[in-house]
């Protein structure tokens, strides 16, 4: 008798939860609002991508809905989880596209989750703007996507003009499992040779590893390594420095910007101290000479996040911002929603200065950002510091 | 070259003693309720997570321990006794769903009541690194070491000194006839799965310092920690330590010395040849099945 | 022999073909469609996998393997190799049933427990050289899938593949139901049972138990194929231990022994996350629950509690 009731409340519920959400929809096409679709990995392997991002998308558009809208509409914000799954994350775009009918898209968090929704957002004709950051995405470029990260390519260039500023030509590569790592690691290998640099070490390790130490004592016993790079993401770099430190090593150890967060000079404690890796201008953007262009912006949104959601803002949370405004700037040039017209106006945009940088878009390139728009940092006393 | 052998050795047996402290916890539920608890992993992740908030907030460390400890071991009761109790004479199957069902929503909860950021712990000892036969070894390994094997110790003394102890290896190898001679089965499995909790707790709060913790620390931990238990025979304690050990060792000595990228692949390649070839595990017993 | 064709299964058969034919009446866009595709590929190797766990009584925490090697293997061939579609499909499901009958063999000696951990062992495995090796598979980013190509015809659009994959489910059941009525099936049952029993009374087990691990291992694959030639895209995350554990979940949720309650199961767990949107949050927790939930209060999954419910043991019975 017991099971039969719960049976009937297991069917209810399932009733109630589909009626709910069937409703729930219905409700949001009675309004007018312009509708920002996003599916962002909120929870997950890329949660601390995912989560700032939400949180950014919500508050702006708050923000611009309190400041009387876009072209006389409210914004209407429509997010999902993809979980770091890029079949979710299709479902979840499909569904966006289909049923919540929305105007723009910007999310996608990782590259796998973006890549798999590009062929969805190019035969339905409605502009993306990704938050990842795999060089892939706008290369070759694809009419409908683009997006507001810097490459894992130009990463890896400002990281080897540092490295020959110092007179550094052999290195050692150690990176990760992880979409992010391998991505990076085969456009450093790519590009190393343009820039003079030699990589003479290249080691992997697995996700969720607990101990680099094997892999880092290899490196340390390859003769002619002037420094280290370990093209990481996640939990993995933070343990690379420690291992680094408690082995001895001593050359100079380069992170990626995949790391560019207090959390990362947290987490590695003491360790951290004089780790260099190129970030964008939100991190010190206290410290920033006030002549500098991107000061205003950086230091608005560092700002407003923080006096918001009481922690330290990141630089993840400050491409869902760029992306967002470019929306809402281009939506203002074209003067309408129109997806075509839209899009037309974000591959127009000229001179917007973001959080990433100064962004110049045009029909061969759908990321707008250049060299200057990272900055080269190092970890002194535990904060960061720029280096001139 | 020694040098380098000495590092990965050390470093394998430090990773290989965390995996050992949850192999044990395995074992001990299997032991008492031959169900495979794949919500292991989680209260690592609760003894880890609980400590960090707790010192966060301003208890002294100790307390937080003892605290996080408790309330794992609080997590592991309740899950005994709402999840796996009811659904004691469900099939195989729906118990090792039952016991996943758990550990998603445990993950869920943590995401919740904590943040999906990664966190640390200060080491107890500071992290100066000690030079042993030209590796270098960080302090927290010692305590990881250290408190591993009192806490082996202790559980010998228990499982064969003392009463309850013995009660619970004799509901594990014959439950009907423990029951016949009074021991309370339903609250031996209780007691194993908050023992269990504890252990899980107890790693997590050890090497949080050196690994770092986070909501989903939990996943890989439990396979691995998984692993090892299979691979020292399922439900034998000196079985948990030996396979954690093996298994740490392997992994590094691999990834020193063949492909840093498939270090992963070892600690499961290493499971199925055990389990080919001796499928009790180095240390479990033939077993004979009763037809 | 048309009698054969005519029996009771058929009215199931008849039932499963009305609803299918009648559900795009309640597909208002693309996005349901897209939903109940996803719905029927995952019906597909639900069924198969629902034979193994079911009637032989093996338990399978890898299945996600052979469903993501069906997915690599026509990805692989068909966009690295320029295979036609069809070709790559089925080059991909031979590789993958000799591979299942080759491994079938040593891993189903194992029972219980240690059957579950080896199997998730061989998934986990298969996983981490997925991503692992980017030079043919695309690393942990995945690779693009060309569409499928049906002899020179180009399979687009949600409608033709609705139809598509629910021609496949038929088949699957009825391929299903006609393997339990059979001595096979009869084999099986027997096998889950008991054992040694079975040996004694001259059931070859071993050979049975490797034909399904083989016949499940090849439903999973060809689902897996056709999954990626949808999606236009594949990550090794189809591979992983939590797609398995999903896809036993449907199973044992919508029933184990019962090829509608496998049906049922991957229906009700590939629409619950959409529907649990609405939760934000607190998604994890709810589904964590729900798992649980009917897990110890319908330990025999939906399917079978709601036929006791409704008739007694005569219902459970027909719902075979």
């Amino acid at each position: 008798m017991k099971s039969i009731r719960i049976a009937m409340a297991a069917g209810g519920s399932l009733l109630a939860l589909t009626l709910a959400g069937v409703l729930g929809a219905g409700i949001a096409a009675a309004q007018e609002p312009i509708k920002v679709g996003a599916f962002l990995s909120v929870t997950g392997p890329a949660a601390f991508l995912g989560d700032p991002e939400q949180k950014t998308l919500e508050l702006y558009v708050e923000k611009l809905n309190a400041g009387g809208g876009v072209l006389g509409r409210k914004l209407q914000l429509l997010a999902y989880d993809s979980a770091g799954d890029a079949d979710k994350a299709r479902t979840f775009a499909r569904r966006l596209i289909e049923q919540d009918k929305v105007d723009v898209i910007v999310g996608g968090s990782t590259t796998g989750e973006t890549m798999a929704v590009v062929p969805l957002v190019e035969q339905a004709g409605i502009p993306f703007i990704s938050l990842a950051g795999a060089v892939v995405i706008i290369e070759p470029v694809k009419k409908w996507v683009f997006k507001t990260p810097h490459t894992d390519r130009m990463a890896c260039q400002k990281i080897f003009v540092d490295m020959g500023s110092r007179g550094i030509t052999k290195i050692a590569l150690i990176s990760g499992a992880g979409g992010f790592d391998k991505s990076m690691r085969a456009e450093c290998l790519k590009v190393a040779a343009q820039h003079k640099i030699e990589i003479v070490a290249d080691e992997t390790y697995g996700a969720g590893d607990a101990d680099m130490t094997a892999q880092l004592t290899k490196i340390r016993t390859t003769p002619g390594v002037q420094a280290v790079l370990n093209a990481g993401f996640g939990q993995g770099p933070a343990i690379v420095t420690k291992n680094f430190r408690q082995i001895g090593m001593t050359v100079p150890l380069y992170q990626s910007h995949g790391v560019a967060s207090k959390e990362f000079v947290k987490l590695s404690g003491e360790a951290a101290e004089g780790v260099r890796l190129p970030a964008a201008a939100l991190l010190v953007a206290e410290t920033l000479p006030d002549s500098d262009p991107q000061k205003k912006v950086v230091v608005a949104y560092k700002r407003e996040y923080e006096a918001r959601f009481k922690s330290e803002v990141s630089t993840f949370g400050g491409h869902a911002y760029d992306g967002l405004m470019l929306v809402v700037e281009a939506m203002k040039r074209a003067g309408s929603t129109d997806k075509a017209k839209v899009r037309d106006a974000l591959e127009a945009t000229r001179g917007y200065m973001g959080t990433a940088g100064m962004v110049n878009m045009s029909p061969q390139d759908h990321m707008g950002l250049d060299l200057t728009a990272f900055r080269m940092l190092e970890v002194r006393r535990g904060d960061w510091s720029l280096i001139k | 070259m020694s040098g380098q052998l000495a590092q990965y050795l050390l470093s394998g047996i430090t990773i290989g003693t965390i995996y050992a402290l949850v192999a044990l916890g395995f074992s001990i539920i299997f032991n008492a309720s031959h169900v495979i608890n794949f919500a292991q992993g989680e209260f690592v992740m609760i003894g880890g997570m609980t400590t960090v908030s707790l010192t966060g907030a301003g208890l002294p460390p100790p307390a937080a321990m003892i605290a996080a400890v408790g309330l794992a071991a609080l997590v592991g009761l309740a899950l005994e006794k709402f999840a796996v109790e009811p659904a004691r004479r469900a099939p195989v199957v729906t118990l090792i769903i039952i016991t996943i069902g758990a550990s998603i929503l445990l993950r869920g909860l943590a995401a919740l009541v904590w943040d999906k950021k990664l966190h640390t712990l200060a080491p107890f000892s500071g992290s100066a690194p000690i030079e042993i036969a030209g590796a270098a070894l960080l302090p927290q390994s010692l305590w990881v070491l250290g408190v591993s094997l009192a806490i082996v110790l202790a559980l010998s003394w228990f499982f064969g000194r003392t009463l309850l102890g013995k009660a619970m290896l004799a509901t594990s190898n014959q439950g009907v006839a423990a029951q016949l001679v009074g021991i309370n089965v339903r609250r031996v499995l209780l007691i194993s799965f908050g023992l269990s909790a504890a252990l899980g707790a107890v790693a997590g709060i050890l090497i949080t310092p050196i690994t770092l913790t986070s909501w989903d620390v939990g996943i890989m931990l439990g396979l691995k920690g998984f692993a090892a238990a299979v691979l020292g025979g399922l439900g034998s304690g000196p079985g948990a330590v030996l396979g954690g050990l093996v298994l740490g060792v392997a992994e590094s000595l691999s990834a020193g010395y063949l492909s840093s990228a498939y270090k992963d692949v070892i600690a499961f390649v290493l499971m199925l040849a055990v389990l080919f070839f001796r499928p009790t595990g180095i240390l479990g017993g033939r077993t004979a099945e009763r037809v | 022999m048309i009698a054969r064709f005519v029996s009771p299964r058929i009215e199931g058969l008849a039932a499963l073909l009305a609803v299918i034919a009648a559900l795009p009446l309640a597909l208002s866009n693309n996005y349901f469609y897209e939903v109940a595709i996803l719905v029927g590929l995952n019906a597909i190797v639900c069924v198969g996998l629902n034979l193994l766990i079911g009637y032989a009584g093996q338990i399978s925490l890898g299945h996600a393997g052979f469903f993501g090697l069906g997915a690599y293997g026509s990805a692989i061939l068909s966009a690295r190799f320029d295979w036609p579609p069809l070709a790559a499909l089925a080059a991909a499901t031979v590789a993958v049933a000799l591979l299942a009958y080759l491994i079938g063999r040593p891993i189903l000696r194992l029972r219980g427990h240690y059957l579950a951990m080896a199997t998730l062992g061989m998934g986990v495995i298969v996983s981490i050289v997925a991503a692992t090796e980017d030079r043919w598979t695309g690393g942990p980013d995945g690779m693009s899938v060309p569409p499928f190509k049906l002899f020179g015809a180009t399979l687009s659009g949600e409608g033709a593949w609705y139809c598509v994959v629910g021609a496949l489910l038929v088949a699957a059941v009825w391929l299903s139901l006609n393997l339990i009525e059979s001595p096979t099936g009869r084999a099986l049952r027997a096998l889950s049972s008991s054992e040694v029993a079975a040996e004694v009374s001259g059931i070859d087990s071993a050979r049975q138990k490797v034909l399904v691990f083989v016949i499940s291992a090849v439903f999973a694959s060809v689902a897996g194929s056709l999954t990626a030639h949808y999606s236009g895209f594949i990550t090794p995350s189809k591979l992983s231990f939590f797609h398995s554990i999903e896809l036993v979940t449907m199973v044992v949720f919508g029933g184990m022994a019962s090829t509608y309650g496998a049906v049922v199961g991957a229906a009700v767990l590939t629409t619950l996350p959409q529907l649990l949107t609405v939760f934000k949050d607190y998604e994890m927790v709810v589904f964590g629950a729900i798992m649980m939930g009917t897990m110890i209060f319908m330990p025999k999954g939906l399917v079978p509690s709601i036929g006791t419910w409704v008739g007694g043991s005569r219902a459970r019975k027909d719902l075979r």
